[in-house]
């Protein structure tokens, strides 16, 4: 066994990661070790060879696989340490990092601060339980993304695609791009789950049809996929069973949901919340257990990569102020809430005396589409202030600052909430 | 047809397997044959992986008899073979308005099977022993002997056992015809030739009545029956400590609630005549009964972790009853049919019986000088600690690449899983014998990998890998195949 000693330990080298090394890099933070369970670094960002990344944070238009180089270059400029195919197995609370790889066996690494970049995993088939057989062909869309734009293959010629999250809308063109007959998009909700952008470029672009209110009631066939039937569903999301239809399909893509995935952080203790399937964290990210930060996917499913980067920024720096002792946390918060429309707000507290900070951009998503909307922040039940939007969709996170002046402003608060609703008389 | 085998086996189930460990140990020529491309893959695959007590069976009939000899049988066979296996006990709740004398009935015939140490319990030692069971529990039969076992590895490891003594394991092999000469076995017809034996054994599960009636016997009739299930994550944070069943129905056993010896929560199963063998589809009504009989054992348990649903056949025979007999028109043809629950709890029993059967038709049982009994434990490093996993390391540099992490699976296991005897050729087989694949993102992330390896393994291009039997290819084209263009040769 191998033991090591780092100020800061990453585990994930996707964007998340990257991004949180490089920022704590720049604050002083030189002994940096990033540990990666693939063969290369980026995270899923290799197989998004489609465009859209960077708009907000370069304000240009990149790949994916651009997008991550970007990173990569920076890390590898700064000489920060990276484990490829290096499989963490576990973290303890007192920031004891286990992990495997190859070519040096096992390592016992002994961090400063830890960094959380896990990622998220994608919800099956098994875990929303659809019926029927269990053939070839049912795979998640990002399973289907990695085969076709990392491996060299493509699953199936007859693609029915279950759920229109991000994902799912790319895959169906991404298929049809391979020559593929996509046959449908079905969204099991009266809405998509995905950006806007994703749904005029990915389906109204190639005529691919968008089935609002239906979902996948069973899976047929033995050997590989044969069919699978559809139905359409009444206002509690309840297939109507006269209107099943079956479609001939060899593939089922998936794209039903993302889950952070956590496992790790709970062999540490960290807690987690069940509105995001991701730690419950102050305004640096860091969790219940001291050190121990988390950001990207693994702390809440984002849609876009620029506000992945941007959150571990601030965990990156926060980590660095950590291990150099410039902030320690007083445990005294005031807890963000989230309040009518609102699924869930990060973070879920904020430190009440940290020092230099301007603002805290909160990070929201709405449980609804809404259109013309106000967004209210209160504390103790006392309005803020309010922001307007023209519209507010689930698929979209939405970033608020709250200034610190604000915050000064009050005499020890014990709740801050954020409600999202539709003007009135609109 | 060159070579003459003593005894051919048809079907590598459970059953089949164990007839042919049981076999194995004497000096006897062994061919066990299987239509699939993995050994398990029909019943033996799909249900509720449990080590009876012995309590359930008629002492009058064959599963009560062979029940409680399997369930002792396991203890040490599962040491010797290594098959994963833990005797947790299994309960029968009674809750308040249930019949409650049929624990007294099922106590009493657990006594006349002679099932040692059950005992009847009050809700106080149920909420101390079961602390998420219904409030509205009143007692329950406990029976510590019941156990859960992973049947697949069970299978595999009676599978390689028999091959380590020498018998033959050919898959993909599906038999057509009985071959008969003046009244008398002579071998079997299959696709891929005929084979020539003294002695045939049909373990067929589903279609040992089709087999039969190769050889004119009708009076087998399987009907299947279906059970569906649902499977959780282990890191499901919810308390299962016993095989918890409900009071019994006169069909069934009723929707048990129980953990997997790997620690996964499985509920089910349904029990459902159906028309088709194939018919393996997991169904809404199915799936909601299954979720509607859980819940009234666990009010507490909800659906969030559960990873797979799946649907398996019962082998039921028109008796109720394992049919385990000497064909009397054809010399050296012998049943093993209509082996349902507790067909599992009793194979290495049923094996015996077996044995006994074909030597009492004459094959000469003489044990072998050399005989291997046990079998290597395969490494499985999902159960192993961190001390451990680094000393296999330290050995073999492949077992620090972690292929499926969710099972913590590494390279060697998958490496090993598919060049020891009896391999893995598909997909599942890998999953079966690894676990990789088994966990909460059902193989999202390794399944890619998983491809490769057996591609690069097997000689084979990963358009040929499948996932199980049949037409079950992962992947159909090359890159830029379906536009006819010739990029896909560099790809």
């Amino acid at each position: 066994m191998l033991n090591l000693k780092k100020d800061l330990v990453v585990i994930g080298g996707g964007p998340a990661g990257l991004a949180a090394a490089k920022k704590a890099y720049d604050e002083g933070i030189e002994d940096v070790m990033i540990l990666e369970r693939d063969f290369e670094l980026g995270g899923i960002l290799p197989q998004c060879i489609h465009n859209g990344f960077g708009l907000h944070y370069f304000k240009e238009e990149l790949t994916g696989p651009e997008y991550a180089q970007r990173f990569i270059n920076d890390v590898k400029e700064r000489n920060i340490e990276i484990k490829l195919d290096t499989m963490v197995l576990d973290v303890t609370k007192d920031r004891k990092v286990y992990a495997m790889n190859k070519k040096e066996g096992f390592l016992e690494i002994e961090a400063g601060a830890v960094v959380l970049a896990m990622g998220c995993r994608e919800r099956t088939a098994g875990a929303i339980g659809i019926p029927g057989t269990r053939p070839a062909g049912v795979i998640t869309a990002g399973t289907a993304q990695r085969y076709t734009n990392i491996e060299g293959f493509v699953p199936g010629d007859e693609v029915v695609i279950l759920g229109s999250g991000d994902i799912g809308l790319i895959m169906a063109r991404r298929m049809k791009l391979e020559g593929a007959d996509v046959k449908a998009v079905c969204e099991l909700l009266p809405y998509t789950g995905g950006l806007t952008r994703n749904v005029v470029q990915c389906l109204e672009d190639y005529d691919i049809p968008l089935m609002l209110n239906h979902t996948v009631t069973a899976i047929k066939g033995e050997g590989r996929l044969e069919a699978v039937e559809i139905s359409e569903v009444d206002e509690n999301l309840k297939p109507i069973p006269e209107t099943a239809k079956t479609i001939k399909a060899d593939t089922l893509l998936l794209s039903v949901g993302l889950i952070p995935e956590n496992e790790l952080s709970k062999k540490a203790d960290v807690v987690l919340d069940d509105r995001t399937g991701g730690p419950i964290v102050n305004e640096g990210r860091e969790t219940n257990i001291e050190g121990i930060f988390a950001c990207g996917n693994v702390l809440h499913v984002h849609d876009l990569v620029d506000w992945v980067t941007e959150e571990s920024q601030i965990a990156g720096a926060h980590a660095a102020k950590y291990i150099k002792d410039s902030f320690a946390r007083t445990n005294k918060c005031v807890e963000v809430k989230a309040g009518e429309n609102v699924s869930y707000v990060i973070p879920q507290k904020i430190e009440l005396e940290a020092g230099d900070r301007k603002r805290i951009p909160l990070y929201m998503r709405v449980s609804t589409p809404l259109t013309a909307v106000d967004i209210n922040l209160y504390a103790d039940g006392e309005k803020l202030y309010s922001f307007s939007e023209p519209f507010a969709k689930p698929g979209e996170m939405i970033s608020v600052p709250l200034a610190q002046k604000t915050l000064d402003g009050l005499d020890n608060p014990n709740e801050i909430k954020v409600e999202i609703i539709e003007k009135e008389g609109k | 047809m060159s070579k003459k085998y003593d005894v051919i086996i048809i079907g590598a189930g459970i059953s089949g397997c164990a007839v042919a460990w049981k076999l194995a140990r004497y000096n006897l020529d062994i061919l066990l044959l299987e239509k699939e491309a993995d050994v398990a893959t029909g019943t033996t695959k799909a249900n509720t992986a449990i080590m009876h007590a012995g309590y359930n069976a008629d002492p009058d009939k064959l599963k009560g008899r062979l029940n409680v000899k399997g369930n002792e049988e396991i203890r040490e066979v599962s040491k010797k073979l290594n098959i994963p296996y833990k005797e947790i006990g299994s309960l029968v709740v009674g809750l308040e308005g249930d019949d409650l004398s049929v624990i007294d009935e099922l106590y009493q015939k657990g006594l006349k099977n002679k099932v040692k140490n059950m005992e009847i319990v009050d809700r106080d030692w149920l909420f101390e022993h079961e602390p998420n069971i219904s409030r509205d529990a009143v007692k329950a039969l406990w029976a510590p002997t019941a156990g859960v076992i992973t049947p697949w590895e069970a299978a595999l490891a009676m599978a390689q056992n028999a091959v380590a003594n020498g018998a033959e394991v050919k898959l993909e092999t599906a038999v057509e015809d009985v071959l008969t000469e003046s009244g008398k076995v002579v071998g079997v017809k299959t696709n891929q030739g005929n084979f020539a034996a003294d002695y045939v054994v049909n373990a067929a599960g589903l279609y040992a009545d089709e087999i039969a009636k190769m050889v004119g016997i009708e009076k087998i009739n399987i009907t299947p029956r279906k059970g569906e299930y649902y499977i959780y994550d282990h890191a499901k944070d919810f308390a299962v400590n016993h095989v918890v069943f409900p009071i019994p129905t006169p069909i069934s056993k009723g929707i048990v609630v129980t953990p997997t010896v790997e620690n996964n929560l499985l509920i089910g199963p349904t029990s459902e005549n159906v028309e088709s063998k194939t018919d393996l589809a997991t169904t809404r009504a199915g799936l909601n009964e299954v979720y509607k009989g859980a819940k009234k054992l666990y009010p507490e348990l909800d659906l969030r972790d559960t990873i797979r649903v799946f649907a398996g056949l019962r082998a039921a025979d028109d008796t109720e009853d394992f049919v385990i007999e000497a064909a009397e028109n054809i010399k050296g043809f012998v049943n093993v049919a209509g082996i349902q629950s507790p067909g599992l709890a009793s194979s290495t029993a049923i094996a015996g019986y077996t044995a006994d059967i074909l030597r009492d038709e004459g094959l000469t049982l003489s044990e072998k000088k050399d005989y291997i009994e046990t079998r290597e434990e395969p490494v499985r490093f999902y159960e192993m600690s961190n001390k451990e996993r680094a000393k296999m390391v330290d050995q073999n540099k492949d077992y620090g690449q972690i292929i499926c992490r969710c099972e913590t699976v590494s390279y060697k296991e998958i490496l090993d899983a598919i060049n020891s005897p009896v391999g893995a050729r598909t997909v599942n087989a890998v999953k079966r014998r690894t676990r990789a694949g088994a966990g909460r993102c059902q193989a999202g992330f390794c399944g890619p990998r998983v491809v490769d390896i057996l591609a690069q393994e097997l000689g084979i291009d990963p358009t040929e890998v499948k996932q199980e039997e049949g037409d079950s290819q992962i992947l159909e084209y090359k890159i830029k195949q379906l536009l006819g263009s010739k990029v896909m040769d560099n790809a």
